[in-house]
């Protein structure tokens, strides 16, 4: 981005003002870009200081003390590691799941209304879904009605299709060039056959995106964990979070006595050490994808 | 539509066929298989569709009747509008409302005014690596939830959190800032827009990047200094994609959020952070009463939908913008 006037700033004279302009530009960017990153340094700053330091608020921008008890402890809580890989295979299955069939409805989405008559009548029926839905009560009884409470299959597929992302995968799919479709077809190739042999193949960019999004997306998901468990042994990892950490934290925020004994309860390098844990996979993905999904979701998004 | 998987190397034998009428025929025939195989690629989207977004709307039922677990949802009793009378003489009801509203009217705002203000910034950084590393950063707390956020986020505003050290320095005594209801919902969309400003800018710098580099060289030769190309280049090249993404925005007018708003707030602040959605989920999964819950999201989602289709259709018309 903006290598393109590179060389003509380079030729040009530069005032001050222009490089002080600079200057405060890049002490702002910084500042913003260090305020996304605290998150994780504070989490793990807490996660590895002495218990008493943490609970005293005096862990801010480095770790005081040094303890690995908070680790040690949770390898002992097995709900903790159970809620990790319910989260895990449901963000595993349910990426799986939810590419194959976006690439296998995107195909025959991307082509027009004369090549598949149903394509404008489909084309509506998933907008409206997308942009109506009952509530969550009706949802609910839904899911009830379906017996998915307490299983891995109802976190996965109680989201429903995420529409918006297959737009994005249909438009990268009519970026393809037909010549590409129309050789294949000449040798005999059917659509299951173009479709995986080479409209998949070529279509990396966006796919990676997709797989970043849907598993970000089933990870990151704590509501329906919450209202479809129906006890905490079967809750996904950000639900377990969600009930043991922040939920506790609203709580001690209700009355400063209240507070006082929370705190003294609460163990705040534990907490800290589970937050940290639920945050690595994402800081594992998402930097080797984000080559991709800039692309991928510019391609899908921006017509042209 | 024809029956059976019949393979496509039918298609090449009938296309050999001598005779024009015959040869017609068999294309037709042949587009007919391809179209059946189109719609069986649909069909596992389709289902899951129907079984997870169109059946749960058969439950709309429940904002028309007074519900009873033991009749369940056929044989209840049927109350017409009722229940809608109910909730708009609630006052919780009109409060949400209004906090709903207050909440994503602002974050609509804030959410394009920063990421604009981001990519402009970035824009002028001509160090490829320094670019990198910032936008590498500030995508990250995009993909954390805000169950996870939320927990630092208390910590940091928490009363013995950073903020209050900073505020103890001069002299300030300690608060908890997240039970401040005249603090939350600027907290709420102070951090909503820290959380995805740097995922919004995205769009905005692919618009900054198809701007054409003549513009500028011709503006240079002309005697614009860096400024006054960025007044009169840069940003009327990003105005389009400005105005597309706010009449967008407007389509969530609703949307203040359910997932951080529900993570933050706690009783203290319910009388300016409450919103539709958490409300919906405390009286209806927490008190069930099932009826006013449907009433109440229905309500959310008829005006969106209407929201949503309005907005859409401003951009088609205004900007050429299509979805499909």
């Amino acid at each position: 981005m903006g290598e393109s006037d590179n060389g003509l700033r380079m030729v040009e004279h530069k005032s001050i003002v222009s490089r002080i302009f600079t200057a405060v530009l890049f002490v702002i960017l910084g500042i913003m870009a260090l305020s996304c990153l605290y998150p994780i340094w504070y989490a793990f700053c807490v996660s590895i200081s002495d218990k008493t330091a943490a609970n005293s608020g005096m862990v801010t921008l480095y770790p005081v003390g040094f303890s690995t008890i908070a680790y040690r402890e949770i390898m002992k809580d097995s709900t903790f590691f159970h809620a990790f890989g319910v989260s895990v295979l449901r963000a595993g299955f349910g990426t799986l799941f939810t590419l194959f069939i976006l690439c296998l409805m995107a195909y025959p989405l991307s082509k027009t209304t004369k090549q598949f008559r149903l394509h404008d009548p489909i084309m509506w029926i998933l907008l409206f879904c997308m942009v109506f839905n009952a509530g969550a009560i009706p949802w609910y009884m839904t899911m009830v009605s379906y017996r998915l409470l307490d299983s891995v299959v109802g976190l996965i597929l109680c989201g429903s299709l995420p529409v918006f992302n297959l737009i994005i995968v249909i438009n990268f799919f009519r970026g393809i060039p037909e010549d590409l479709e129309d050789a294949a077809r000449v040798d005999g190739a059917g659509p299951w056959r173009v479709l995986f042999q080479i409209f998949i193949p070529v279509s990396k960019p966006v796919i990676a995106t997709m797989v970043l999004f849907t598993s970000v997306g089933y990870w990151n998901e704590f509501f329906q964990g919450l209202v479809l468990s129906s006890s905490d042994k079967h809750y996904p990892l950000q639900t377990y979070i969600q009930q043991m950490v922040v939920n506790t934290q609203s709580v001690a925020n209700m009355s400063p006595d209240e507070m006082k004994l929370m705190s003294a309860l609460s163990n705040k390098s534990l907490d800290s050490a589970k937050v940290f844990i639920a945050m690595i996979p994402m800081l594992l993905i998402y930097p080797f994808i984000q080559k991709y999904f800039v692309s991928g979701m510019m391609i899908g998004a921006v017509k042209g | 539509m024809k029956t059976g998987s019949v393979s496509i190397r039918n298609k090449k034998e009938n296309g050999d066929k001598k005779t024009a009428k015959k040869a017609d025929i068999a294309v037709s025939r042949s587009h007919k298989i391809l179209e059946y195989n189109y719609f069986l690629m649909c069909l596992p989207g389709l289902l899951w569709i129907f079984f997870f977004s169109i059946v749960p709307m058969r439950g709309i039922i429940l904002a028309f009747e007074d519900y009873n677990p033991g009749l369940g949802m056929w044989k209840s009793q049927l109350v017409g509008l009722d229940n809608f009378k109910y909730l708009f003489e609630l006052a919780d009801a009109k409060r949400v409302i209004v906090n709903t509203f207050i909440i994503a009217g602002m974050k609509i705002i804030f959410n394009i005014v920063v990421p604009v203000l981001f990519a402009l910034m970035l824009n002028e950084v001509k160090s490829l690596r320094y670019k990198k590393i910032v936008q590498t950063a500030v995508y990250l707390p995009h993909f954390l939830s805000w169950v996870i956020l939320a927990s630092v986020i208390l910590n940091i505003f928490g009363s013995d959190g950073i903020v209050n050290q900073i505020r103890g320095l001069f002299g300030g005594t300690p608060l908890i800032f997240f039970s401040e209801s005249k603090y939350f919902r600027g907290l709420a969309i102070g951090s909503d827009v820290w959380k995805e400003f740097g995922f919004n800018a995205v769009i905005y710098l692919a618009a900054l990047t198809g701007i054409d580099p003549t513009l500028y060289e011709a503006a240079a030769i002309d005697g614009c200094g860096r400024f006054k190309r960025i007044w009169h280049i840069t940003i009327p090249g990003i105005v389009p994609t400005i105005v597309v993404m706010t009449v967008l925005g407007m389509g969530n007018a609703l949307n203040a959020g359910f997932d951080q708003i529900f993570n933050l707030y706690n009783p203290m602040v319910y009388s300016t952070g409450d919103i539709i959605d958490t409300w919906v989920y405390r009286i209806g999964l927490v008190n069930l009463q099932f009826s006013l819950a449907t009433t109440a999201g229905l309500f959310k989602s008829v005006i969106s939908f209407i929201l949503i289709a309005v907005s859409y259709l401003i951009a088609y018309k205004a900007a050429d913008y299509k979805v499909f």
